[in-house]
């Protein structure tokens, strides 16, 4: 059986530059969320606060639940409905400007009992984060996404363009930006700016093409995956950042994929155009491409819909950001690839063909 | 060719034998002795999100260590500025942890810095001042020694805990110090969390303080408490109603015994009142101070002080020897039980504050480990039958690699003692979905090598030669991924980087290494014709 024909030609290339303004679109869609949120929507982890998961015996509404805990003073609360509504669940979550976030979950479990009845309510979770961890979290999410881009971009730039030393003068590079920020007092966010300016500069600069387009392929991704997930208002959690990771690993994967082929090609058809022999790859390595996307997120969907309401939002992240790094992969990364010409190779062709002529060796 | 075959099969039949064998525990009810002496015996461990329990991380207020150690010091200073007649207007502690001493007499400075030199050398001058003919001394602790007492404070507070946690009865607690002044605590399957952090929690400083009889409390509660004195409160909580009502007792400040004398404390249940109350004994020096305090105070109340509240104030009746004492006041059986324990196990040398706590409770765990492995379950199925459908004999192939591959992800996490969380399930699930991928490149590079025209063999050859390479490649950034995210990531995460790591080094050896032992085997043994793929 087979999905993708061996002798499919899609124009992928030509068509790129539909693709950057799909793009484009996606991350100032993705961009007005945030600042029309306020940032992004952080959780407990990050906000400090408590989140109890109650659930009810009989079912129940949000509101009801709010008003039996009117009197406790709790400040500013959230209750939503958590999981499929046959659960009878609700998320209660409450911020940090409590006085005593120690006992809080008791007394909000008493409270509970005394207006539902007892042996209605069971708390299935607590979770209660105080401000200095919150904060201390969100530095380790963000070193740890930074740490993570370093390694890569080093690995990348040694790989593929072979040029270790090259690679090394950016990680040092890096690492110079990074400690005079520090000195200057810029927090962890501004640390990862700093670093992707200063690697997507570098990379342009020396024309380290290959890691340029696997670099921007990423940024876009996590953007995208962020931003979406702002729209449909998702907090933003551990476990989401540990998918975003994950999503830089895998997008990374298809792209290194593809520029493997492009390389190859190069090689064996010198004589092409580049830009050919670099949609002729991305055709050529299509089929798997959609094979490896297509199991991955059968596995995602059926983690989606039967893992659980507690995993579900880790899911979904993966899954979004499999389908864009998918995406990217195609009419993202390679075409970068394109902006400069390689040494030697014929420049950029005007002909499009609609079959591949075969292959005469 | 047929004899690297023969030796590649058995290392694989090796590695599969040795996997199944760390497995077994994990799914037997129970290992036969002759196993537990010589064999992996390990179960996988699960992490609280899918067993239950909970996960806390406390502060030590050390710094409040060290301001009572100063408050210690001022009242030693005093005592040994009496023995030696240096006559002296104050000593205070100001500022949280500095002494102001004011001298009648500036010209004893000389005397005074002996003093400090014999007795208290860790104290250290750090101001003088002299104004008409006094002279004003401000000391502070020694760095050294402040920080002595903040590591001693943590270290301590980390043994009673532990003390108090062993004397609760859970099973497999796992107590750790993190960075200065922190401690972790996991308690797995705990019952009652609520129990249990009030346990943990509390300072349980015990002091007996008499009760201030010449002054009236409604007049003090006016004015102010009197000098040496000090308005403490007695705190009921009416079982029925919730409601807490307060009484209002003046107490000298000075304690007259401390919980630290205390050797052992038991529940016994009056026998005229049927309520428990807890027992106390004394150490010999306790017992002796104990007996000269009741035989000074007849007829005077005694208040029993924990924490700063009061929980009895009885009327000593007659001098006490024998170095028994009772604390009564409306518990119920479980409040007595966890009263005693926190006395058995000491009081912490300063407060904690709970920094992070996250409870799980078990029907949740349950329902977690039931989603992730029905999750597993399907979405394997579906990736079996759709390797079958799109790659034939190959995806049969492909699927015996996967299934061991699932093997070997399970071998490995029971042979490291890594600890299996719901985001560790989800890793699995990724890995069963990305383990396809190395095996799709192998399989579409035969596919390009049979439609070039080349046999059999020499497809299989160049489809595993030039996929390899991608393949590490590829599978090496998300690795780097996962290794990060396990070094700063905590624990759930960490058991999500713990599968995934694991999964993709176990699909790279099933995917490469593996596969194409089959193919080999069934070109040269099987001499398959033609590949089905």
């Amino acid at each position: 059986m087979e999905l993708i024909r061996p002798d499919t030609n899609f124009n992928f290339v030509g068509v790129r530059r539909w693709a950057y303004v799909f793009s484009a679109v996606l991350i100032l869609v993705g961009i007005v969320s945030l600042i029309v949120h306020g940032g992004p929507n952080y959780g407990v982890d990050f906000a400090g606060g408590s989140l109890i998961q109650v659930k009810f015996q009989k079912p129940t509404t949000a509101q009801a639940i709010r008003d039996a805990l009117g009197d406790l003073k709790m400040g500013e609360e959230s209750i939503q409905r958590f999981g499929d509504l046959q659960n009878n669940e609700f998320l209660v979550r409450v911020s940090q400007e409590t006085q005593d976030l120690n006992t809080l979950a008791q007394r909000v479990e008493r409270t509970l009992e005394q207006q539902f009845g007892q042996g209605n309510i069971e708390i299935r979770r607590v979770e209660t984060v105080g401000p200095k961890v919150g904060k201390d979290l969100r530095q380790k999410a963000l070193f740890a996404i930074f740490y993570a881009i370093l390694f890569i971009v080093i690995y990348i730039s040694g790989r593929f363009e072979l040029k270790w030393l090259m690679s090394l003068v950016v990680a040092l590079a890096l690492m110079l930006a990074v400690y005079l920020a520090g000195l200057v007092g810029a927090g962890v966010t501004g640390l990862i700016l700093i670093a992707l300016v200063i690697t997507l500069v570098v990379c342009f600069f020396f024309q380290l093409k290959f890691a340029l387009g696997a670099i921007v392929a990423l940024m876009h991704d996590v953007a995208i995956t962020v931003g979406i997930f702002s729209l449909l208002d998702k907090e933003m959690t551990l476990t989401i950042v540990a998918a975003i990771l994950t999503i830089i690993g895998y997008s990374l994967n298809d792209t290194i994929v593809v520029f493997d082929r492009i390389r190859e090609n190069t090689r064996k058809y010198r004589k092409q155009a580049f830009d050919r022999v670099v949609n002729s790859s991305i055709n050529e390595t299509l089929s798997r491409t959609i094979l490896t996307g297509g199991t991955t997120l059968i596995v995602l969907i059926c983690l989606y819909f039967l893992g659980g309401p507690v995993i579900a939002d880790f899911a979904l992240a993966l899954i979004i950001g499999i389908i864009i790094g998918t995406y990217s992969s195609i009419y993202v990364a390679s075409p970068i690839l394109l902006i400069w010409p390689p040494a030697g190779a014929v420049v950029k062709s005007k002909a499009k063909r609609t079959s591949r002529p075969k292959n005469k060796k | 060719m047929e004899r690297s075959l023969k030796w590649r099969i058995l290392i694989v039949l090796a590695v599969l034998f040795v996997s199944l064998v760390y497995i077994y525990p994990s799914l037997a009810p129970g290992l036969p002795t002759w196993w537990q002496k010589a064999l992996p015996s390990e179960k996988i461990h699960l992490g609280l999100d899918l067993r239950g329990g909970m996960h806390l991380i406390l502060e030590v207020q050390a710094e409040k260590a060290v301001e009572s150690a100063v408050e210690r010091t001022v009242e030693e200073l005093k005592f040994s500025l009496v023995k030696t007649k240096l006559p002296v207007n104050s000593v205070t502690r100001i500022e949280g942890r500095r002494i102001e001493v004011l001298l009648a007499r500036a010209e004893d400075q000389d005397k005074f810095n002996k003093l400090l030199d014999d007795e208290f050398d860790y104290l250290v001058t750090d101001a003088t001042d002299e104004t008409a003919g006094r002279l004003k001394l401000l000391l502070s602790l020694h760095p050294k020694e402040a920080a002595r007492i903040k590591e001693m404070a943590v270290r301590q507070a980390l043994e009673t805990i532990r003390n108090r946690i062993d004397q609760f009865g859970v099973t497999e607690p796992d107590i750790r110090p993190q960075g200065e002044d922190r401690i972790v605590i996991q308690l797995p399957g705990v019952k009652d969390p609520e129990r249990a952090v009030a346990l943990i929690g509390k300072t349980a400083l015990l002091e007996f303080k008499l009760v201030e009889e010449a002054h009236s409390v409604e007049k003090a509660l006016a004015e102010g408490p009197p000098p040496g004195t000090e308005i403490l409160h007695q705190v009921l909580t009416d079982k029925e109603t919730g409601r807490t009502s307060k009484t209002p007792f003046l107490v000298r400040t000075r304690s007259l015994l401390t919980g630290e004398y205390v050797t052992d404390a038991r529940v016994t249940i009056d026998n005229q009142f049927n309520e428990p109350y807890v027992a106390l004994n004394f150490d010999a020096k306790g017992s002796r101070l104990f007996e000269r305090i009741t035989e000074a105070n007849v007829n005077k109340r005694l208040a029993i002080v924990l924490d700063g509240n009061v929980y009895s104030a009885p009327v000593i009746q007659e001098k006490i020897s024998g170095g028994k004492a009772r604390i009564t006041g409306s518990f119920t059986l479980e409040e007595a039980r966890d009263l005693a324990i926190v006395l058995r196990a000491g009081a912490l040398p300063a407060p904690v504050n709970i920094l992070e706590e996250r409870t799980v409770g078990p029907s949740l765990g349950q329902d977690s480990i039931d989603q992730g492995v029905n999750s597993v379950a399907v979405g394997l199925v579906l990736v079996l039958i759709f390797m079958i459908f799109y790659y034939r004999l190959s995806g049969v192939i492909a699927d015996t690699v996967l299934c061991l591959n699932i093997v070997f992800i399970f071998a490995a996490l029971a042979a490291f003692g890594a600890t299996l969380t719901l985001p560790g399930i989800a890793g699995i699930i990724l890995t069963i979905g990305m383990a396809v991928d190395a095996n799709v490149l192998i399989f579409e590079r035969i596919r390009e090598e049979i439609r070039l025209g080349k046999t059999p063999r020499a497809a299989v050859d160049g489809g595993f030669g030039k996929a390899t390479w991608t393949i590490l490649d590829a599978n090496v950034t998300t690795l780097i991924a996962a290794l990060v995210l396990f070094q700063f990531g905590t624990g759930p995460i960490r058991g999500f980087a713990v599968t995934l790591s694991i999964g993709i080094v176990a699909s790279l050896f099933t995917a490469i290494f593996v596969a194409r032992i089959i193919f080999d085997y069934l070109l040269v043994k099987v001499k398959m014709r033609k590949i089905s793929v």
